[in-house]
């Protein structure tokens, strides 16, 4: 017996790892043409690691203060040795992150997998989101340049738009009336204590869910015949896949972190006008656009309120379709449900297309 | 009887105390959560008075130029028309708090942030802005400016 068997044996002894390994080998995965898209949420989940390892690096060096926090990021981009690397990474990561996330979702949407047994995996999931985008909301300021300042004013200043406890929402957010160092303290906090707590919890739910149930089959695989339905064990062969994938992951990521470094821009300026052309970061632009859009005034109401009413109301709609997409009698399709998330999706693209482009 | 009744009077006892330990629970929850709620909020940064406030000399700008400056916690613009006229007004952007700027080639102010654009006299006239530009009341003494609120 070598070494590392004894070992095992010894672990295996007081943990029962053989019944984890059984159970994992179990566990099948549907193997068709839609399999690609079962690895999106692992691809998330990888970024999600690289976010917090670098993230941690990060921490070393940079300084959550509104009159040096800009010389830190400085100070980590040009003085630290391959510290441009760790932040063009970090950032490049929480953008790959966010994307991944939007096509599992998406994903997820138009093979129904959200349906019961996995409502509890879609809430979770789309929670997830929402804070991935409150890190990218977060973390954008922390390098405390002209762009992430003017990006900070307008996001909380859009909270004010909640009915009663709008304004108390923004002071709590800005630290104050305005957005000051104080803001970049909290954004600092909410970053680096707050979110990754909150994540974490919802991270370990979304994993179990996914542990327990298994992948969701595409919905016609009931009525195939036996002979076309392929499936592999989750381990060791899909975890294998796995790896692979997050292998190409991990070459495109160090790809464009090193071939199109993150730029910090100018350091933000108290009395320093708006800059032309100022966009937020890109999975917010669909949002962006549509309010510069709609004009001030729409009757009795201001154009924001009414903007970020329907996109407040549209992503709780969103949010809940476990509860009103039911499952259709045999024989009949809901092909409505697939045209919402169509027209959802070249929405959002052509949205973000004019965003860029204009 | 007896027995019931017992039981009875165990049971609003039982209840009774229930009540007083889950009362008790949320006096304990808000006496934690007030606390908290209170300090989340910041105290008010002290108003600055700006009753009279010197923010440049006439001839440091000249015809269709503009100046930052800051009055009490924010920005304010202050902007010579091509035909030589002061006026200043708060730079924030009534639609969502970003800072605004003198665009000389269109002789207006103007948003950057979502293309909201304002008139010299601080008014809308296109694009999100939903209400105009607080303006600020503007006194030369020699070739000193002064603005008030």
């Amino acid at each position: 017996m070598s070494i590392f068997s004894k070992l095992y044996h010894k672990i295996d002894e007081r943990f029962q790892i053989n019944d984890l390994i059984s159970f994992m080998k179990k566990k099948e995965v549907p193997l068709y043409r839609g399999t690609i898209w079962y690895y999106f949420g692992g691809i998330t989940l990888l970024l999600f690691i690289i976010q917090v390892v670098t993230g941690i690096l990060l921490l070393l060096y940079y300084k959550g203060s509104a009159d040096i926090a800009f010389e830190s990021v400085q100070f980590i981009s040009a003085k630290v040795k391959f510290g441009w690397l760790i932040r063009s990474i970090h950032s490049w990561s929480a953008n790959l992150m966010v994307l991944a996330a939007f096509i599992h979702m998406f994903s997820v949407f138009f093979t129904k997998a959200y349906r019961k047994p996995r409502e509890l995996s879609w809430y979770s999931g789309f929670i997830l989101l929402v804070l991935a985008m409150g890190f990218g909301f977060t973390g954008y300021l922390l390098p405390w340049n002209e762009l992430s300042l003017f990006a900070t004013k307008v996001g909380t200043d859009i909270t004010k738009t909640i009915p009663f406890v709008g304004e108390y929402i923004m002071n709590i957010l800005r630290g104050g009336e305005e957005v000051t160092g104080a803001t970049l303290s909290r954004f600092f906090g909410f970053h680096v204590a707050l979110l990754p707590g909150i994540f974490i919890f919802f991270l370990a739910a979304h994993l179990i869910f996914i542990q327990r149930q298994g992948m969701a089959a595409p919905e016609d695989w009931d009525e195939m015949s036996d002979k076309k339905k392929i499936n592999i064990p989750f381990f060791p062969n899909f975890m294998m896949r796995d790896l692979l994938i997050w292998l190409i992951i991990i070459n495109v990521l160090s790809i464009l972190a090193v071939f199109f470094p993150w730029e910090l821009g100018k350091k933000a300026e108290e009395l320093a006008p708006a800059p032309a052309g100022i966009k937020p970061e890109w999975y917010f632009l669909f949002m962006f656009q549509t309010l510069k859009l709609i004009p001030a005034k729409l009757s009795v109401i201001d154009g924001e309120v009414f903007g970020v009413m329907m996109f407040g109301l549209a992503g709780l709609f969103w949010f809940l379709i476990p509860f009103w997409d039911r499952k259709t009698p045999r024989g009949k399709k809901w092909y409505w449900i697939n045209y919402l998330g169509i027209f959802v999706i070249i929405f959002i693209l052509v949205f973000t297309i004019i965003g860029f482009i204009t | 009887m007896a027995e019931d009744n017992f039981f009875q009077e165990k049971q609003t006892r039982r209840d009774f105390l229930n009540y007083i330990l889950g009362f008790s629970f949320f006096a304990l929850l808000s006496a934690v959560l007030y606390p908290i709620f209170l300090y989340l909020k910041p105290p008010k940064a002290q108003e600055v008075d700006v009753s009279n406030l010197k923010i440049a000399k006439t001839t440091e700008i000249e015809n269709g130029s503009s100046k930052m400056f800051k009055i009490g916690n924010k920005p304010g613009i202050l902007i010579r028309t091509n035909e030589g006229e002061f006026k200043a007004f708060s730079a924030v952007c009534t639609h969502l708090d970003c800072t605004v700027q003198y665009k000389k080639d269109e002789n207006l102010i103007w948003c950057a942030c979502h293309n909201g654009r304002y008139d010299l006299n601080g008014k809308n006239i296109s694009g999100p802005p939903p209400a105009p530009l607080t303006p600020y009341n503007i006194t030369v003494q020699k070739d000193e400016i002064f603005v008030s609120k």
